[in-house]
């Protein structure tokens, strides 16, 4: 049925290429007559596989190839050669001769070659190799008695009914495996001879060879009925197709050669591959028509299953592999097909596109956080159709004018019947005095066009976003800071992909689903994962932490962030941070949540730090990260939930920038002097060092002399390797407090910390005063030399230092020694990283190609491609994780609503 | 009170009736109590799913994302003396495979009452010990093979066996039990087997010897370690090693409570229901030790495909890709010329319901956007131009 259908659907397709292609000479002739382009809306419902039968080969093909010859003296394709145009064009100014159309326009026809001899199909060698194991040698059929035959059929239909194509495939196998072993036909009585395979083509009955011919013959024998059993549907399959007398050949648009500079032609791997089979069937046709002896036929016969062999797969283990003149292994039929090169998932699973552009990213946050800076190069490049009508004429006409190298100017015009012009000094008159409605302008990307943005690797459907075009001087593609985090980008040379969507329907699309205001809310754990980043979370620490700003400053900052109305700000000469950040909140919100500094212990946190908002001012509190900040903010989180995504993108890049604004005004470095501890720290830390690495001593004496209590389980090796680490670690821990105690909280550096913005205390006193233990696999380092790590400690050396112990600063330097333990492990994360991306990558792939057909149906029921139900009801409940809150509908906000 | 919330049961999911039914203060009035849950059905129902969002997308991203974050260290230790655990990446790959052998099979035991809340740790030593597997060779400290009368002698550590309290008898049961064709015979500190049959060779013996070493003489098989944790106000056995069905049959067993890690396991003993909810445990557990914050609804999704077939199928080209229904698809995966060739033989169709293959042709994939059809009267004026 499938079939019928697509073939009623080619014969339409033929039909419309022939009616488009009468279309195109009428216009040759006429060529002032321009008539609308004809689109032809045909959708492929189903697609039908089955093996190609020797009739069908015949019937597709529109040659018969019979001499390997490609070319004549002239150049020209020789008939019945293997480049013959009966099967395609690839030169231009030819004419298919079946066809009669173009380059491009003709997709080019099937030939095929009559085999002197036949040939095992590789690919069908296992399943030709069960047949003729399970069906008598004399009668061909199966070797079941005839009462169980209709038994097992309705057994298998019930399996494949029940569970699939798949698993009947395992209940066949299992019947198969259990017939290989019957030595009596239970049809006719003949004895069974043993069978053998030798790979990749070879049969062996009895240790006698069996040739191709014999092997048809008994595929031939054996009923269709008995095929079915085998999981062969007869229509679509016959056993002795698999053995081919008649090989179809590709298509020459398949196998285009290409012309090499000095005009030479250099030919597919395909084709050179089929010209050695023709070649060798048409010596082997001579040599049995000579009457040549047996042995040379067959050497023949053996070449050419060779060739045809590799033709089809050319990396059999058995075989060697056809190759170039230069030893270069040839590509054929299997290897364009198959591996993430291959046809499948290169060329269809994967497409490439037009209208797209790729540079290095730069920040810029005075974007809005759904801009994107397209460099004007780019912008005279890329272009956006716009369809001609009599209210836009004029406004198209100035495009038109301007040419291709001004900006805002257009590159194209396309005529209602398809055909492309290009724009240049010469034909701008000509396009201008053209131009109807109807036609189309390719104008160039001008601001407020909409733009999807791309970072590899996407990996969530926020590396993809739709920005709005801003067309800037300067030669990077532009992004507000903030929207780093969800395409996980930064400046350090990132290069970021842009496409401009080209229909209505793509561009309404792209509008709705996903612009970056849509995309606010993570998918994966329904928190806000765009917010303000680094110097945006110190400037707003900073500003809402105790500072005040004169009332004229504060004005000026606000302006510069994008405010127009200061009516909020109180009419004082000096006004507190804290009423600078309100002025950005809405009128009515109230909030209240934890900063980084409160003490999360109790219930109720009374610091002063705790942030609370009410009726859109800020009353008390600090902000910082937990507000602020990507995959946390809950106030960002909160306000969207409130006022939607227009107005918490507006939001959110107000105080961006007035966290920037405000650092720019007052400055804001991080110095070496930061670092600096007082005198009285500083002996501290040494001696907590000190006592700790003595402790250790003992420890080690202790151990050496046997005294030491072994931690039940452990050896007593392991247990003071764990006594070392703890103690170490509580040393390095009590360096850490310390340096936290008597740093300068003023510093910027301090700021940073706290606020959450970069960096944390444990960098602080790694610089300050100590890196600690060096660790790998959870382990102090061990490896290196013979009982040793490094050849300057002694032998069997167990003390901190020589087993990757840091205890100096990064401000005070290094050792030898302890800088190579630093290598060590950062040697190793880097190790990690690499080793991880490719099987994170891979197990991706997997989960996204098992699961990409799941969707929500109308019903709310989860259903896979085959309508097979996976869920009830998505998650159990039915919730949009991108529409809760952490996963959840929050009753408790409601009831403060209420 | 209670009333009015149960109306609403049918329109809400029971943990928002659970959500409001604890958060409400007491003495609620009716009218606002009833306002509440009207604002919490409309908050609900803004907050569903739309009909054709890719959700298994969403999820295989929710979940691969975040894969590239996570560590790919084996080897953890967490605490003082714990075990191995496998975590992070290579974890989550394990599970996801289906992968019947795992890296590091592990069980936590609880017990029940009388034994869970025993007051000092050594008084578990003694289940703990039970529980853990003695083979011969842990308590031997030779194997000897009599080459003249073809014995093999097998020298046994009385202090090791008193310690986990064995007795020779006990190891004879044990060894006649599992070995079949050999007489023993208990010679004080040693035990000596003689083959019956009269025609062993020295060979056969040596096969024997090695075969015995692997004899389980005590406990539960599979179990190489354990260890009894405090955990909160009672005790729980951590082991290395796992074998839930025999751990069941223990009378000490908590046996709602009592978990392992190796899903195939649970599968068989607790069903495919009990395996759907142990994928999620685990695949959680792994994120969260991660410090990363995924969706539990995204992790059942998975969990679900994995389990749909009623058996668990790991999420590679022989489990779960392997059951879709169109060619195209699982071609596009891994091994597409197998597929190929045996859609051919059996003369497949593809329907082209799912999204690879609508993508391989270049047509609107049904999924989102690409789902609803839009059936639209055609104005007379085209009908007449055909």
């Amino acid at each position: 049925m499938a079939d019928e259908e697509k073939k009623a659907a080619e014969e339409q397709e033929i039909e419309a290429v022939k009616q488009a292609i009468e279309g195109g000479e009428a216009k040759v002739a006429k060529a002032e007559r321009i008539e609308e382009e004809q689109h032809i809306y045909k959708q492929v419902r189903s697609i039908a596989f089955s093996v190609l039968s020797p009739k069908m080969i015949r019937k597709m093909a529109s040659a018969k190839i019979v001499t390997p010859e490609l070319y004549d003296k002239e150049g020209y394709p020789v008939d019945g050669g293997l480049m013959d145009i009966r099967l395609g064009v690839i030169d231009p100014g030819l004419r298919c001769k079946t066809c009669g159309s173009k380059l491009k326009e003709c997709i080019g026809h099937f030939g095929y070659i009559e085999l002197a001899r036949p040939i095992i199909h590789v690919k069908f060698v296992n399943i030709i190799m069960t047949l003729a194991k399970c069906t008598c040698r004399d009668c061909g059929r199966i070797l079941i008695p005839d009462g169980k035959i209709g038994k097992i059929k309705e057994e298998l239909d019930e399996i494949e009914k029940e569970n699939g194509i798949e698993e009947r495939r395992q209940k066949v196998k299992e019947i198969i495996a259990g017939l290989k072993t019957a030595t009596k036909c239970p049809n006719c009585k003949a004895k069974q001879r043993k069978l053998s395979l030798e790979k990749p083509t070879t049969f062996l009955e009895d240790e006698k060879r069996l040739s191709p011919i014999e092997i048809r013959a008994r595929l031939e024998k054996i009923p269709d009925a008995d095929c079915e059993i085998f999981g062969l549907k007869v229509p679509h399959v016959r056993p002795e197709w698999m053995v081919m007398t008649i090989l179809p050949i590709p298509p020459v648009t398949m196998r285009p050669s290409i012309t090499l500079e000095s005009g030479e032609r250099s030919e597919d791997d395909l084709t050179h591959k089929l010209g050695d089979i023709v070649r060798i069937n048409q010596r082997l046709f001579e040599n049995i028509n000579a009457g040549a002896p047996e042995i040379i036929v067959e050497d023949l016969w053996d070449l050419l299953q060779y060739h045809v062999t590799t033709f089809f797969d050319n990396s059999i283990a058995q075989l060697p592999p056809a190759r170039h003149r230069s030893g270069q292994p040839l590509k054929t039929l299997t290897e364009r097909i198959k591996s993430k090169e291959g046809r499948i998932r290169h060329n269809l699973a994967g497409k490439r596109t037009n209208f797209s552009a790729r540079t290095v990213i730069s920040p810029d946050p005075m974007l809005e956080l759904y801009e994107v800076g397209v460099p004007f190069i780019i912008a005279n490049k890329l272009t956006v159709p716009e369809r001609v009508n009599e209210w836009n004429i004029q406004y198209l006409k100035q495009f038109v004018e301007k040419g291709p190298d001004k900006y805002p100017g257009a590159n194209y015009i396309i005529r209602p019947d398809g055909k492309k012009k290009k724009i240049t000094e010469e034909t701008k008159e000509t396009s201008l005095e053209e131009l109807q409605p109807g036609y189309i302008v390719e104008r160039h990307l001008m601001d407020g066009d909409v733009a999807i943005f791309n970072r590899q690797p996407s990996l969530h459907r926020m590396s993809m976003m739709c920005h709005r075009v801003r067309v800037l001087p300067g030669k990077t593609l532009r992004l507000n800071p903030a929207v780093c985090t969800p395409y996980n980008a930064d400046f350090d040379g990132d290069e970021m992909n842009l496409h401009i969507p080209q229909t209505e329907e793509a561009r309404a699309e792209a509008e709705i689903l996903m612009e970056v205001q849509t995309q606010l809310v993570s998918l994966r754990y329904g928190l806000s994962i765009i917010g303000c980043t680094q110097d945006a979370i110190s400037g707003n620490y900073m500003l809402s932490r105790d500072n005040s700003v004169k009332r004229e400053d504060a004005i000026d900052l606000l302006a510069a962030v994008g405010v127009a109305d200061f009516t909020k700000l109180p009419r004082k000469s000096v006004v507190a941070g804290r009423e600078v950040f309100s002025v950005l909140l809405p009128d009515n919100f109230n909030y209240s949540g934890h900063s980084r500094l409160c003490d999360r212990s109790k219930e109720k946190c009374d610091k002063e730090t705790h942030v609370v908002i009410e009726d859109g001012k800020l009353v008390s509190g600090v902000l910082d990260r937990n507000s602020l900040g990507e995959e946390s903010g809950l106030m960002l989180r909160n306000i969207h939930q409130k006022y939607g995504k227009d107005l918490s993108i507006d939001f959110l890049g107000k105080v961006f920038r007035l966290g920037i604004e405000y650092l720019l005004r007052v400055g804001f470095t991080s110095a070496l002097s930061d670092t600096d501890l007082p005198e009285s720290a500083k002996m501290k830390i040494k001696e907590d060092l000190d006592s700790a690495k003595k402790e250790v001593d003992n420890l080690i004496i202790q151990f050496k002399e046997g005294k030491l209590d072994t931690f039940p389980g452990k050896t007593l090796q392991e247990t003071l390797e764990l006594r070392i680490l703890e103690i170490l670690n509580k040393a390095r821990n009590e360096t850490g407090r310390t340096v936290a105690n008597h740093a300068d909280k003023r510093t910027n550096t301090m700021i940073m910390a706290e606020s959450g913005a970069r960096g944390n205390l444990l960098n602080l006193a790694q610089m300050a005063a100590c890196v600690g233990q060096q660790a790998m696999r959870g382990k102090r380092i061990e490896k290196g030399y013979d009982q040793r790590t490094l050849s300057h400690f002694k032998k069997n050396d167990l003390s901190p230092d020589a087993h990757g112990f840091i205890s100096d600063g990064f401000k005070s330097g290094l050792t030898p020694s302890e800088f190579f333990f630093g290598s060590m492990t950062g040697r190793d994360s880097l190790m990690d990283t690499a080793l991880r991306t490719p099987k994170s990558g891979y197990l991706y792939r997997r989960l996204a190609n098992a699961m990409q057909d799941l969707k929500v149906e109308y019903d709310h029921t989860v259903r896979d491609a085959s309508k097979k139900i996976i869920q009830f009801d998505y998650g159990e409940d039915g919730i949009d994780v991108s529409k809760s809150e952490n996963g959840i509908v929050n009753v408790k906000r409601i009831i403060h609503t209420v | 009170m209670a009333d009015i919330i149960s109306e609403y049961e049918d329109r809400l999911p029971p943990k928002i009736i659970e959500d409001v039914r604890n958060s409400i203060a007491k003495g609620i009035s009716e009218t606002k109590l009833k306002k509440l849950l009207e604002a919490t059905c409309e908050e609900y129902k803004n907050s569903r799913v739309a009909p054709g969002e890719s959700v298994g997308l969403i999820a295989a991203e929710s979940i691969g994302e975040p894969g590239t974050q996570m560590t790919l260290n084996t080897f953890h230790f967490a605490g003082v003396a714990e075990m191995n655990v496998t975590l992070g990446l290579p974890r989550i790959i394990e599970i996801l495979d289906g992968r019947k052998e795992l890296d590091n099979p592990m069980m936590e035991i609880y017990l029940k009452k009388p034994f869970a809340t025993g007051k000092k740790i050594e008084d578990l030593r003694h289940l703990a010990l039970q529980i853990k597997e003695t083979k011969l060779k842990d308590i031997a400290t030779e194997f000897t093979i009599n080459i003249a009368d073809l014995t093999i002698e097998v020298k046994l550590d009385k202090d090791k066996m008193k310690e986990i309290d064995l007795t020779t008898g006990k190891v004879l049961d044990a060894i006649s039990k599992q070995l079949k064709g050999y007489n023993l015979r208990d010679n004080k500190d040693s035990i000596v087997l003689k083959a019956r049959s009269k025609e062993d060779s020295f060979n056969d013996s040596y096969k024997t010897k090695e075969k015995i070493k692997e004899i389980n003489v005590k406990g539960i098989k599979g179990i190489f370690q354990v260890l009894p944790v405090k955990r909160e106000e009672e005790f729980v056995i951590i082991t290395a090693g796992s074998n839930l069905a025999d751990i069941l049959q223990l009378e000490e067993v908590d046996a709602y409570r009592t978990t392992t890690n190796n899903l195939f396991e649970i599968e068989h003993v607790l069903g495919i229901e009990a395996a759907r909810q142990a994928i999620i445990n685990e695949i959680l557990k792994v994120i969260e030790s991660q410090g990363l914050n995924v969706d539990v609804r995204h992790i059942m999704l998975v969990a679900d495909t994995m389990c749909v077939s009623g058996t668990v199928k790991g999420i590679t080209r022989y489990g779960v890709v392997s059951e879709k229904s169109s060619v195209l698809a699982r071609a596009s995966f891994e091994t597409p010329i197998k597929h190929i060739i045996n859609a051919a033989l059996v003369g497949e169709v593809d329907n082209l319901d799912s999204v690879v293959e609508n993508v391989m042709i270049n047509q609107a994939i049904p999924i989102g956007t690409g789902l609803p059809g839009l059936t639209v009267k055609a104005p007379q004026k085209a009908a007449k131009e055909k």
